[in-house]
């Protein structure tokens, strides 16, 4: 363990081979599991002091933009560990995705973890290894953090709710009320392997499937949208719901009807064969590394041409367009078949159709 | 995919509309009427949604979508008695995923599972009777329902059951026949038909045979059917070539999948486990004579009904509700006074907007596009 900035050198070390109730309870047992287990893994200066508060400096935050961007998100993801990620991994893209989409500087993250008593100490360090993994891969710190454990049966094995801060650039206006008619709407790639991945993962119905989640953190891949395109109207990661409610979230807001191609929308044959068994519709599926991305018609084909040169945007299409003249609030779908059809927003849960 | 998407290919789709076009227009102008289709099962409901198959068909075809949603003809009561066996304690109940939407008189299984109770969604019946292995001190109970369709895998998982000796299994039996429902929709006084798109699915189990009568008898042509939009608009053009012709016939537009006979293996297999029962209450429908099946006085030991004391309460369907009459063609959705206000996807009054294959949840959601815009306008122009 390198030594902290602050000079404050840590000792605490974790004996005991699972989490019990004491390592919630405030004394040493607590204070060994923060030492070992976090401090260990996301050591940074801001962190390693150990104070009830994280503290920045204002003047340097102003660097980067003119506007704080603040969010929140609890992850509750079951099972902890799926093909293409982990609910560490999860909680630092989903929260650093939800910055970076309101044109954001993802800068410093919150991390606070619920955990039933029972659960093994390798299986924590896994999750929180991978946490610092994804904060270094997206350039963010883990400032401040919060452990409590409960009785077993109190929450499902580990809970973990990231809150992140960033700095939106100076100019940027993004919004859900920004797309206006003949915008052209994109994609940055296959949609509904998330969704996918951690249903095959749950191995309730037997499907083996090497559908891999989508999981990643999206700030540069936005970083490069926006140098492509300046006039980006709005973007957002099309998390639960999938797709679906992101353009009914976005027609209603626009006062727009928005026009999707199904032809167009890429989606993994295993994704649709998946979903053709199970009666689900992949639009509804979620993503944790996919954007719908709206851009003026005109910017539309730079948009596309940078994000298929990152990695994160190489299967990017333009699945749609803002209707002129259209019926406000409704989204609607040209099918394959030639049909049209609403996409409408989902009530309750997508649950699979008996036959 | 492979093998699926030359069921959807447009340019052959185009193709089939063309003659359709021509074939609905010649019986157009004979019968002076729109032609009444009616698709028998709840898959080919969501597959004409799911594609738009209605909005590329001529206006003078008309759709009605029939009673072949399971999960939307259960009634209310059936609901309840569900609930009340969950509630037990000692009860792990277990059924498909759609079923545990499906609302009761006061609760669904999904209210009841958020309450406490232990119910578990299952893809298959021999997924309930795995947690019956695994959990030897608990009783499970597979709320079975469905048509010939569903019916042969739970008579397979019970017999299997009482192979292994698994005594803390049992069925909540709901499963019905479509035969007797045909029937049905067919003497009712209100009826506006055709011809009949007939389930895939279930003739897969019990072959062509059956409908026969359908079309000797009652003089209305049976093509049964496939789910994918092209095997959908093949059997419409089917249909219309018997009407134009005056024909009445039982073709199989879905013989890679159907055999004539059937299937003898299910078929042996449900009927050693399961009878007829006096009749069967439908939400929407009302009582039908032989149109449910209950398990065989010789599987007591595996029957729900027999081991627990079920309510059995029978709630009539709310009075507001016209599912019956959209069931039979004789009103549209959007014609019904509460679809869409008090009846939605979120707070399903009638059976039909509970499951994506219940033509007014399907409606709801994927719409007649335009038709639907027209109600939701008139909505909310109406005052509150």
């Amino acid at each position: 363990m390198s030594s902290p900035a602050s000079g404050k050198k840590r000792h605490g070390k974790l004996v005991s081979q699972v989490i019990t109730l004491a390592h919630g309870g405030g004394g040493k047992a607590m204070r060994d599991l923060i030492d070992d287990v976090f401090i260990e893994a996301f050591d940074n200066e801001a962190l390693n002091t150990l104070e009830d508060q994280a503290r920045f400096s204002l003047s340097d935050l102003q660097q980067h933009g003119d506007r704080l961007a603040l969010t929140t998100d609890s992850y509750v993801i079951d099972p902890l560990f799926f093909p293409g990620g982990d609910i560490g991994k999860l909680a630092i893209c989903g929260t650093v995705n939800d910055l970076a989409v309101g044109g954001a500087k993802p800068l410093y993250l919150t991390c606070g973890m619920i955990i039933e008593e029972g659960m093994p100490v390798e299986t924590l360090r896994q999750i929180v290894a991978s946490m610092a993994q994804t904060a270094a891969q997206a350039g963010v710190m883990i400032v401040t953090g919060d452990t409590k454990v409960v009785d077993k049966g109190s929450c499902d094995k580990l809970f973990i709710n990231t809150a992140g801060v960033g700095i939106i650039r100076t100019g940027l206006e993004l919004g859900a009320d920004k797309a206006q008619a003949g915008d052209a709407v994109l994609v940055n790639g296959m949609l509904g392997d998330h969704g996918a991945a951690i249903l095959g993962a749950r191995g309730d119905m037997q499907l083996s499937t090497d559908i891999q989640s989508d999981c990643a953190p999206l700030h540069e891949l936005i970083d490069v949208i926006l140098q492509a395109a300046p006039h980006t109207r709005f973007m957002r990661d099309a998390t639960r719901g999938g797709i679906a409610s992101v353009l009914n979230e976005l027609a209603e807001a626009s006062r727009v009807e928005i026009e999707i191609v199904e032809a167009k929308t890429p989606i993994r044959q295993e994704v649709k064969g998946f979903c053709e068994i199970l009666g689900l519709d992949p639009l509804y599926l979620a993503n944790e590394g996919k954007l719908v991305i709206v851009v003026p018609k005109e910017e539309s084909d730079a948009a596309l041409h940078a994000m298929k040169q990152h990695p994160l945007g190489a299967e990017a299409a333009r699945i749609g367009t803002v209707l002129p003249g259209g019926r406000p609030g409704r989204v609607t779908m040209q099918t394959v078949f030639g049909g049209k059809r609403i996409v409408d927003m989902l009530v309750g849960e997508q649950l699979p159709r008996i036959c | 995919m492979k093998y699926v998407d030359e069921f959807r290919d447009p340019e052959k789709a185009r193709v089939l509309l063309k003659e359709i076009e021509q074939l609905a227009e010649q019986i157009h102008q004979r019968i002076q009427r729109p032609v009444y289709l009616m698709e028998v099962c709840g898959g080919h409901t969501h597959s004409i949604f799911r594609y738009g198959i209605e909005t590329m068909l001529p206006a003078c075809i008309e759709l009605i979508h029939g009673p072949g949603c399971p999960v939307c003809v259960l009634p209310m009561g059936r609901v309840d008695d569900c609930v009340a066996l969950a509630q037990d304690s000692k009860v792990i109940l277990t059924t498909f995923g759609d079923a545990m939407r499906v609302p009761g008189s006061k609760k669904s299984l999904l209210a009841a599972k958020a309450e406490g109770c232990d119910v578990r969604m299952v893809y298959s019946p021999m997924d309930a009777l795995g947690l019956a292995r695994k959990n030897p001190d608990r009783e499970v109970i597979f709320f079975g329902l469905g048509f010939e369709t569903t019916m042969p895998s739970t008579a397979l998982t019970l017999l299997q059951a009482r192979r292994e000796g698994i005594t803390n299994f049992s069925l909540f039996c709901n499963h019905i026949t479509i035969i007797p429902t045909i029937k049905a929709v067919l003497d009712s006084p209100d009826l506006k038909l055709d011809g009949f798109l007939g389930p895939g699915h279930v003739s897969m189990v019990i072959g062509n045979a059956p409908y026969q009568f359908i079309a000797e008898h009652y003089k209305k042509p049976v093509v049964i059917a496939g789910f994918e939009p092209l095997d959908i608009l093949q059997s419409i053009w089917m249909l219309l070539k018997q009407l134009a012709a005056k024909e009445s016939k039982v073709e199989n537009q879905y013989s890679r999948v159907v055999p004539d006979k059937g299937n003898r293996v299910a078929l042996d297999a449900i009927s050693e486990v399961f009878e007829l029962r006096e009749f069967f209450e439908w939400r929407g429908l009302g009582s039908i004579d032989h149109s449910g099946v209950k398990m065989k006085q010789s599987w007591a030991d595996y029957d729900a009904e027999a081991k627990f004391v079920v309510p059995a309460i029978k709630i009539a369907d709310p009075k507001s509700c016209q599912c019956g009459e959209v069931l039979k063609g004789a009103i549209k959705p959007w014609d019904c006074k509460v679809f869409g206000r008090a009846c939605t996807p979120e707070t399903p009054l009638g059976a039909l907007m509970v499951s994506s294959e219940g033509a007014c949840a399907a409606y709801y959601q994927y719409g007649d596009v335009e038709k639907l815009e027209q109600h939701r306008i008139s909505l909310q122009e109406l005052p509150a």
